[in-house]
């Protein structure tokens, strides 16, 4: 009983961490067309913010600078790269690429190919007794930052004008253009968020992990990319049910069968939902 | 005139598809763009609204429009309802129409007016919506904001018969407030509508003139739209 405890909270703190990477990707994808391969470089971005300010100054300010960094880059590369090329799909998806590689290099340049330590809070270091199964903490602020932020992007795109211009933006971004209303600012919008979201999955992410390596934005898009499909291109709530799917899955196949079998079972609950319902679990809708 | 179009062609995915499209659309009252199936009537109204790219030129109140981005020629008062009417189906009746508000003083009088059922169904989803309440509230979106000139496509395509009446019945009244260039099928509703009609053959202009000169004209009719013009007044 302790140890499906321990796998299924360790299995939602991972997919609390493929939810914060998937959701910006996915309102990214559904509302602006753009299949972003640099959101990588956003997160590891963050990653490496939050790190220098952890590092040099302080553990507080870790996750605010982490989110800020991603977001300034997601903004920047959205008006500096992605703007120029919305009608040139396949350029557009060279550049994402181009850029992700190029981020990497940076950052190896800048900082070196091997892991860094990542500073954490003490008492993630601790563990919570939960039906007899000691659970690291770290679970638990990975899976409260990602609840918050689920609720927080509900509530955007529920109750503001942005977000009712993203979601109709996801169905049908021409006829918001139809109703008078420039959807390129809500474009820089969405690459901002994600951008943010991406930032704090670094930030997040590192600590969970205990290092940062510039791969490792790379890395954790593919398994967030997974999870958008799944969940349906656009849906932030089909994003959060595919993360705790993937994330589960991943950990439960993982201790129970051979190493390395979670991602491949991953793979395969990919091609499942894509055979069966190839919108995703959600359709393309965005609440 | 309110709208000029001259010389507009459209070339997309390698086909001619306009090919040196002019005409006029006067400050009031309701022109009809007519033709046959795929002879470029929506490519025209996509392309006057700069959804599509076009050479010619085409001026909107007396200032150049094409180049221009959409949603600045939106903002500037021209609406657009479009073909299978793209309302919003995953928001309510409620939030197609919050969407749609540019101006201060939204014109919620008159949308509700002309379509009460709007406002009993605020909180259905639009997706939800059977196709001719879809329908009155894509026409609903336009009058919300003040408009110089409507493009509407396609208003009645698909809808039962009393329901095209009560469409044709609010397009009437749209009429007395702002122009239209009505594309539309059912020619018992643009012999109902329309004082101008304009009809497309094989991407250019064929006839320019009043609606009742061609309409009154079975051979021409038959000759420029491939039907005859005898039916029944909606």
């Amino acid at each position: 009983m302790s140890t499906v405890v321990l796998l299924t909270l360790t299995g939602l703190g991972l997919a609390a961490l493929y939810f914060l990477i998937a959701s910006g990707l996915s309102l990214v994808f559904g509302l602006a067309g753009v299949l972003n391969f640099a959101h990588g470089l956003f997160l590891s971005v963050g990653a490496y913010a939050g790190w220098f300010v952890a590092t040099h100054w302080a553990l507080g300010p870790a996750i605010p600078v982490g989110v800020a960094a991603g977001a300034a880059t997601g903004a920047l590369v959205e008006l500096v790269v992605i703007r120029p090329l919305y009608r040139r799909p396949t350029e557009q998806v060279l550049a994402t690429v181009g850029l992700s590689l190029a981020g990497v290099a940076l950052l190896q340049s800048i900082w070196g190919a091997d892991p860094r330590s990542y500073p954490r809070p003490a008492w993630t270091a601790h563990t919570t007794g939960v039906l007899g199964a000691q659970v690291p903490d770290d679970r638990f602020l990975l899976i409260g930052a990602a609840v918050l932020v689920l609720a927080a992007l509900l509530a955007f795109l529920r109750w503001t004008r942005y977000g009712l211009i993203i979601r109709a933006g996801v169905e049908n971004r021409a006829m918001v253009s139809a109703l008078g209303i420039d959807v390129r600012a809500a474009f820089t919008l969405v690459f901002t968020l994600g951008g943010a979201l991406a930032g704090a999955a670094g930030v997040l992410g590192g600590m969970y992990f205990g290092s940062v390596s510039p791969g490792q934005g790379a890395g954790l898009l593919i398994f967030a990319f997974i999870v958008v499909v799944i969940g349906g291109l656009g849906s932030v709530t089909g994003c959060a049910v595919a993360a705790v799917a993937v994330g589960l899955l991943q950990q439960f196949v993982n201790y129970y069968g051979t190493s390395g079998a979670g991602d491949v079972s991953v793979v395969a609950l990919l091609a499942v939902v894509l055979l069966l319902r190839p919108g995703g679990v959600a359709g393309k809708v965005t609440a | 005139m309110i709208l000029s179009v001259h010389d507009l062609s459209v070339t997309l995915g390698g086909s001619h598809i306009l090919q040196g499209v002019s005409f006029d659309v006067p400050p009031t009252g309701i022109t009809a763009l007519l033709g046959r199936n795929g002879v470029g009537k929506t490519t025209t109204l996509r392309a006057v609204l700069g959804e599509i790219p076009a050479t010619g030129s085409v001026d909107f109140g007396g200032v150049p429009a094409l180049g221009r981005p959409t949603h600045r020629l939106v903002r500037d008062g021209l609406g657009y309802v479009p073909e299978d009417r793209c309302v919003f189906a995953g928001l309510t009746v409620a939030e197609n129409l919050r969407l749609a508000v540019r101006s201060q003083d939204p014109d919620f009088r008159t949308v509700f007016g002309l379509f009460p059922e709007l406002k009993q169904r605020s909180d259905q989803s639009a997706g939800t919506l059977s196709g001719g309440q879809q329908q009155m509230l894509a026409l609903a979106r336009v009058l919300l904001n003040p408009q110089r000139l409507l493009l509407i496509d396609e208003p009645t395509k698909g809808l039962a018969p009393a329901v095209i009446s009560a469409v044709a019945a609010a397009l009437e009244r749209m009429a007395e407030r702002v122009p239209m260039l009505l594309v539309e099928q059912n020619l018992a509703v643009v012999r109902r509508l329309a004082r101008d009609a304009v009809v497309l053959a094989a991407g250019r202009v064929a006839w320019h003139g009043p609606t009742e000169e061609l309409l009154g004209d079975p051979a021409r009719t038959r000759d420029l739209l491939g039907v005859g013009s005898t039916v029944r007044r909606p």
